[in-house]
């Protein structure tokens, strides 16, 4: 176990460099950069460009220089100062402006992967020993619909409904007043009595394809012959369900852990947007739009290192479960 | 009903089937897997099984287990198990496990307890994400008065009983880290472990290589002397029929074609169809001879199992067919002087 582990880690590596490089040339890819579309702009609206502040910043991330040095410049900081550099847009380094949106990205990545799994686990395991009743037929079309309806429309549905009955006003994590205080106890309960509709609303398609998952292997599993078996030692029909079946069935929706939050900012984003919700998408969607290079390369790398992690720990999650996986035997059962 | 007349009193009697009927109501049509069945074990007997794939003999093993996959169904019949409680007292209790829900609360107490079966296929028998150990105590746990320690204490016990070698480190194993032959052995002892009344062995040793198939052959031998069992082996291979069985229950088409004890089924079998597949079995002695003529196989095919043919089952690829009486009437099993039943309208 642990030399896959270290295996594991080291295989991140090389990965993590490649990322690094993906990273940074998507920003530099498109034409131009912010300082010129900035100083562009200035001139423009007719107003003065402090010609001093635009040299200094050029010198200090090397903007004059070739790519090559650029590339090295930010990641020498990254690594020795854990600088990500200075957001133009926010006029704040990236690093302050990423953190918050971070940590309730990450917390509605949660708070939607709990809900999900808790109502779709069980009825994909219900309907999977259900299969072609009615109830089978129900939750699949209910499930169809969840993923065919997109989560932006829902989204202002469900806020012009509640506005329109409850005079609710749902976008938003917080209300007005915590909107700008520092993290305290109450603001996280004002958070928690809002976040649940957007969980509800990116929860949705997330469910129905969930439940499409575990009632496929769920049924590839209840045709095996241990399962036979452990009906035949005299166990009641859920001790055998739980124990055997969803046992196996369970496995790949652990791997799938890995690819969650990579799930909710690119899958979100829109939702996001129209829920007004101060999420990391949000913010790297309008860091793509304004070209601001640092914000939305590190936003990138941060995501994709994210992912990585994400995927080693659910690598390992599912060796602790699998022992096939923890010996490193690939046999087909 | 044979059994009794054969000497036995009904006081030894462990399992009556009487005219049991499994059916599986499809779309193209109901499929009879099971046709009006009637078997008899006593204690401490091996009783056989044989017949083709599709006979409805392993459908009648998962009929006792009431472990029959939807949709199928008893629609008839008595499945009455003597059980007994202890060892010491003879008290008994009949009960009729056709007449329980497949989920029923005292059905699964009997399951795995009094009554288990060894499955054919080992590689598949075990959950490969759960220790051996794990899969044998699971039913000791459930079915005994014992704590976790003295359930691993029971399960290693019998795993050193079906002879696994080095029984404390398999049971920490999982069942892809033992060989084809091993696995059974954990299968068995599984099935052992609560010391069943009732052994139901559907073709255990299908899967096995020879020589495997021996020794797990003589293992379930010495188990059922030691543990004082009943088995209900089911198999397509005469040859462990003659190792195995004291009497013999042939099956066609969902029915007992004949029952007799092991000597008379290859020293004097009734049944046509009998005679066919005593014949089909290749011999060692004419091949060695150069009398290499083609395999005796049975003429024709099973019929589809939505068919339902008039009469016996078996007219159309009898040798013996009397053409006015096999394709009118259904014969019913006649009990011949000796213990020995065939249905056949050639002993009418």
């Amino acid at each position: 176990m642990t030399v896959y582990i270290i295996q594991r880690v080291m295989r991140m590596i090389p990965l993590l460099f490649l990322l690094s490089l993906i990273a940074f040339l998507i920003i530099q890819l498109p034409p131009g950069d912010y300082l010129t579309e900035h100083i562009n702009a200035l001139r423009a609206s007719g107003r003065d460009v402090d010609e001093a502040e635009v040299e200094r910043l050029m010198k200090q991330y090397a903007l004059d220089r070739p790519m090559h040095v650029q590339y090295l410049t930010w990641i020498k900081n990254i690594l020795l100062k854990g600088s990500f550099g200075q957001s133009f847009q926010w006029g704040r380094p990236v690093n302050e402006v990423i953190g918050d949106k971070m940590a309730l990205t990450f917390l509605l990545a949660i708070f939607t992967t709990i809900f999900v799994w808790t109502i779709s686990v069980p009825i994909g395991i219900y309907v999977s020993v259900r299969q072609y009743t009615f109830t089978d037929y129900l939750f699949t079309m209910i499930g169809f619909i969840g993923l065919a309806v997109p989560g932006f429309l829902l989204a202002m549905v469900v806020m012009y409904f509640s506005f329109a009955w409850f005079g609710l006003k749902v976008g938003g994590l917080f209300s007005p007043a915590f909107e700008l205080e520092p993290w305290s106890i109450a603001k996280f309960q004002n958070m928690l009595t809002r976040i649940w509709v957007p969980v509800l609303i990116l929860g949705i398609g997330g469910t129905a394809h969930i439940i499409r998952i575990m009632r496929a292997t769920m049924l590839d599993e209840l045709r095996k012959q241990y399962v036979t078996v452990a009906r035949s030692k005299g166990l009641s029909e859920f001790a055998v369900l739980m124990n055997y079946p969803v046992r196996i069935a369970i496995n790949p929706l652990i791997s799938s852990l890995g690819f969650l939050l990579p799930w909710i900012i690119s899958g979100g984003t829109v939702v996001e947007i129209v829920l007004n919700l101060p999420t990391a998408a949000v913010v790297l969607y309008r860091a793509l739009l304004s070209q601001d290079m640092f914000l939305a390369g590190s936003f990138i790398l941060l995501v994709g290192t994210l992912a990585l992690v994400g995927s080693l720990l659910a690598d390992i999650a599912l060796a602790a479960v699998d022992p096939r996986i923890r010996f490193g035997n690939v046999e087909e059962m | 009903m044979a059994l009794d007349e054969n000497g036995a009193g009904t006081q030894d009697i462990l399992l009556e089937i009487r005219d049991l009927k499994t059916h599986f109501a499809l779309d193209e049509g109901t499929v009879r897997a099971v046709d009006g069945v009637d078997l008899d074990v006593r204690r401490r007997q091996v009783v056989g099984v044989v017949g083709e794939s599709g006979c409805g003999k392993s459908m009648t093993a998962m009929s006792i287990m009431r472990l029959i996959p939807p949709p199928g169904q008893i629609v008839e019949g008595e499945i009455r198990f003597h059980r007994q409680f202890d060892d010491r007292t003879d008290a008994k209790d009949i009960v009729d496990l056709a007449q329980f829900e497949s989920n029923d609360r005292q059905l699964r107490d009997i399951r795995g307890n009094q009554i288990s079966m060894v499955f054919q296929e080992p590689m598949t028998a075990l959950s490969p994400v759960r220790t051996v150990g794990k899969q044998i105590t699971e039913a000791i746990l459930l079915h005994q008065e014992v704590n976790k320690a003295e359930a691993r204490d029971i399960a290693i016990e019998t795993l050193a009983r079906v002879k696994m070698p080095n029984p404390e480190q398999r049971f920490d194993d999982y069942p892809f880290q033992l060989s084809g032959g091993m696995r059974q052995r954990a299968v068995i002892a599984m099935a052992l472990a609560c010391r069943p009344q009732l052994l139901i062995a559907d073709e255990p040793t299908t899967a096995l290589d020879v020589t495997t198939e021996a020794q797990i052959l003589d293992l379930m031998r010495e188990l059922q002397a030691e543990y004082d069992m009943s088995i209900l082996y089911i198999t397509h291979n005469l040859g462990v029929v003659a190792e195995m069985a004291e009497d013999v229950v042939v099956m066609y088409m969902g029915k007992v074609v004949e029952r007799t004890d092991v000597d008379s089924i290859f020293y004097n079998p009734k049944h046509p169809y009998t005679k066919g597949l005593l014949n089909s079995i290749p011999r060692l002695e004419d091949v060695l001879q150069d009398k290499r003529e083609k395999l005796n196989a049975i003429e024709g095919m099973v019929p589809s199992p939505y068919q339902r043919l008039q009469g016996c089952s078996f007219h159309p690829r009898c040798p013996d067919f009397m053409p006015g009486v096999c394709d009118e009437a259904e014969p019913q099993l006649i009990q011949l002087d000796d213990g020995h039943a065939v249905r056949c309208h050639l002993y009418t």
